[in-house]
């Protein structure tokens, strides 16, 4: 009963996950340790995710091994080889609030809700992925070896 | 060799001049780095082609009604334009470059369309026109036309001032659910590809502009709210006070450049 409501939950879009309390985390040194909500990211829903211009958002600013993707950004790292550079605790840091490695960062934060302005009202306290696509994309990112 | 001395106490003093009376504005950031360039920079051969001829540029067609609604009476005054403006060519030539602008009666800056809208309701006893509706952008585009070529000249006016510093600050905000600011992409990552894109300066010299993703004339207000949009804040009303402090920031950061009207975007 509890795993099939778990699932459930995991399942729910983006906005209503992010009507649930979101999972907290502890930062230590420059990574995350543990992944959000004790979740288990999945690949291939993470690569969904990282080519879906409307939901990572990722390919606007950063380039990555997709060939077939056109119009791909040169704000940032090339995601080829992210999962080398980094690890899995690094890549989550990175993702949940990167401002806090480096305030003056491009990179959004994707988990934090509180110290932003004029967030448009469909936007409103709610982070930009839920714990559970944060997890997808980090699984998947961790698959880019080379 | 005393020519040449005056020369070098004039130089000194034109130095002096230069680094000590715009400073307190022109160091700060918000400023492009480099020599500042139009969008048109990063066009395509194509694109600055259809800007280019006046017979292929859709922005002209705008122009063109304008000139019609120039001439044509409007409001219970039965008052046209030209009965109090006369020949557009003449009378409007490089007002476009001076806006926004102060106005004294109402003690805030109104932007180019709101100007011609404040002479419809109090000159010509008309509605006024909607923001983005043909007639507006139609009026704008003609009267801009006329500074075809000019370059932008903010007025130095004191009390355009805290406008355009407020226009500055919120330039400088990031905002947003992706907390961007204008700065971090139109001065930081200029000539940088989003989205394969390249990033230009953001200076708005060709407003009302055609832009081949709006298959449409649109002002300046409409594109800053389409950069809101996509950093997910909150667009701020057209015609807001925010946005048009903006404006005159954006133009005041855009001074010197030629204008373009209507110029032609992807």
């Amino acid at each position: 009963m509890l795993r099939a409501s778990t699932t459930a939950a995991m399942l729910l879009c983006a906005s209503l996950a992010a009507a649930q309390p979101a999972p907290g985390y502890t930062v230590t040194g420059d990574a995350i340790a543990e992944p959000l909500g004790g979740l288990r990211g999945d690949a291939q829903r993470g690569r969904a995710i990282v080519l879906d211009r409307r939901t990572g958002l990722c390919l606007l600013c950063h380039s990555g091994p997709f060939p077939e993707e056109r119009f791909q950004g040169d704000l940032a790292p090339d995601l080829k080889g992210a999962g080398a550079r980094w690890s899995e605790g690094q890549l989550r840091l990175r993702m949940v609030d990167s401002a806090r490695l480096n305030p003056n960062t491009l990179m959004p934060s994707y988990y934090r809700t509180t110290d932003l302005t004029r967030v448009a009202a469909a936007f409103r306290d709610k982070p930009v992925l839920s714990a559970a696509q944060i997890e997808d994309v980090i699984a998947f990112l961790m698959t880019l070896k080379d | 060799m005393k020519a040449r001395a005056a020369a070098l106490a004039r130089l000194a003093l034109a130095t002096l001049l230069v680094t000590a009376l715009p400073r307190a504005v022109s160091q700060a950031p918000g400023e492009p780095p480099a020599g500042k360039q139009s969008g048109y920079a990063w066009m395509a051969r194509e694109t600055r082609a259809i800007q280019d001829d006046a017979l292929a540029n859709p922005g002209m067609l705008s122009v063109l009604d304008g000139e019609a609604l120039w001439a044509r009476k409007a409001g219970t005054a039965g008052l046209a334009c030209a009965d109090c403006h006369g020949d557009a060519r003449l009378s409007m030539k490089g007002v476009a470059t001076r806006f926004p602008a102060f106005d004294a009666r109402l003690g805030r800056p109104l932007n180019l369309e709101q100007r011609i809208n404040a002479c419809r309701t109090e000159r010509q006893a008309a509605p006024a026109l909607r923001y983005e509706s043909r007639d507006l952008l139609a009026l704008t585009a003609y009267v801009a036309r006329q500074s075809h070529g000019l370059p932008i000249a903010p007025p130095a006016d004191a009390r355009l001032r805290p406008h355009v510093e407020a226009g500055r600050a919120e330039y400088l905000r990031r905002q947003g659910q992706l907390n961007l600011s204008c700065a971090q992409c139109h001065d930081g990552l200029a000539d940088r590809k989003l989205v394969g894109n390249p990033i230009t300066q953001g200076h708005p010299t060709g407003y009302p502009i055609y832009r081949l993703e709006w298959q449409a004339v649109g002002s300046l207000q409409r594109r800053l709210r389409n950069c809101m949009a996509g950093v997910r804040a909150e667009p701020h009303p057209y015609g807001a006070a925010e946005a048009v402090n903006l404006e005159a920031y954006l133009m005041w950061r855009a001074r010197g450049m030629p204008l373009e009207t209507p110029a032609v975007r992807p």
